[in-house]
């Protein structure tokens, strides 16, 4: 009898722990957007949470103070600008991309990306703008490229200080798309065997040769960026792409399923910081 | 008497291998054993693409082993080409034990 107890509590026990073990792994996006904040606000007590989005000029008071210095005649002016010009400019048939976007495209980089329940997939604000010129019979703009990182520039620029507020609706396909995008993350990858997380969780504030790390969270709030070292502007699927090839991993495509998911991490748990973009970084 | 025998039979087997050895290695590698070797590391390559893994360092590899081929180099061919096969199946491995070490590096 005494031996039976033992074995059915041992076995409740079990259960209990599989359990456990299941819960850890079911995806909860909330909860994981809460424990990424209180990583980096415990790691960093001095940044304000809103500061985050500045990425190493947050970590550093020199590179702070050089920063605000810089943004007194901000490099990527010229960006906007080109941005601003383009946007307004009507495509060959006469429509524009304000006809593509909510509310003219005005002030709605927070909202990107997301998930479109139709297509069953993560959608980018560099994709969208890519589908609205094809879908109006104009060429799409490389990725990677100056045209695009103008177009986000604007779109950014006109969002200046509105929280990210990405959704993950209640479908299956975009949880999936979420926990694909965290696994992407994590994921070591490269003869250097690094992880997005390698740099930008373990790392941020630490110098990888002469750059100051910044920290994950807000990394994509400031997104496009002028880069000094680029000696121009870099687009999202820029700053993918060129960190894969800096582990010695060969890059994606722009714009692959990889990418568009991890975008949509990344961007998810740093919902509630403002939009800082366009950014200018060393 | 027996005892020098024993000694000279091991020192002359050893010298035999040595030979045999630095021989192998230094043969010359033909234009066929090139073919087969780099065959061998694409192979590997693309099975570490469907993983979506693949490192630059095996493309650079793979483009030099291809490149000393061209110039008639069979033994570099060769020696690169085992290279990138070597870089090939690391970059497989990382992805196959990835697939559940990711976890270990997560914010909770």
């Amino acid at each position: 009898m005494r031996s039976a107890i033992r074995f059915a509590f041992a076995g409740f026990a079990l259960a209990a722990l599989i359990g456990a073990a299941h819960a850890a792994d079911t995806p909860n996006p909330p909860a994981d957007a809460a424990a990424f904040k209180k990583f980096f606000t415990d790691k960093f007590p001095k940044v304000k949470l809103e500061d985050f989005v500045n990425g190493p000029y947050s970590m550093d008071e020199g590179l702070h103070r050089q920063w605000e210095e810089k943004e007194q005649f901000p490099p990527y002016e010229f960006s906007v600008d080109m941005g601003k010009e383009m946007f307004s400019k009507p495509f060959k048939n006469g429509k524009s991309y304000a006809n593509c976007f909510p509310n003219q495209g005005i002030g709605i980089r927070q909202d990107y990306p997301y998930f479109d329940l139709k297509e069953g997939k993560v959608v980018t604000l560099e994709l969208a703008l890519n589908r609205c010129r094809e879908a109006n019979g104009e060429p799409p703009f490389s990725y990677v490229r100056d045209e695009m990182a103008a177009l986000t520039a604007y779109m950014a620029f006109t969002s200046r200080g509105k929280p990210f507020d990405i959704k993950i609706p209640d479908d299956p396909r975009a949880l999936a798309a979420y926990q694909n995008g965290k696994q992407y993350f994590y994921t070591r990858r490269g003869q250097l065997n690094f992880s997005c997380a390698t740099c930008h969780v373990q790392s941020p504030g630490e110098r990888i040769r002469a750059e100051v790390l910044a920290p994950a969270l807000g990394i994509l709030n400031a997104m496009p960026i002028y880069r000094s070292e680029w000696s121009g502007m870099g687009t999202t699927s820029r700053r993918f792409t060129t960190c894969n090839t800096q582990i010695r991993g060969v890059p994606l495509n722009p714009q692959d399923d990889e990418y568009r998911d991890l975008e949509y991490y990344l961007s998810y748990v740093s919902n509630g910081l403002p939009i800082s973009g366009p950014g200018a970084r060393p | 008497m027996r005892h020098n025998a024993i000694r000279a039979l091991v020192c002359s087997t050893s010298i035999i291998l040595l030979i045999a050895g630095a021989a192998s290695a230094l043969a010359a590698g033909s234009e066929d054993d090139f073919k087969a070797a780099y065959a061998a590391a694409e192979a590997a390559n693309k099975e570490a693409g469907s993983l979506r893994n693949q490192w630059t360092t095996t493309a650079a590899t793979l483009a030099a082993a291809k490149k000393a081929a061209a110039e008639g180099n069979f033994d570099a061919a060769v020696a690169s080409s085992k290279e990138a096969e070597a870089l090939a199946k690391a970059s497989i491995f990382q992805a196959t034990s990835e697939k559940t070490l990711w976890k270990d590096m997560e914010i909770r």
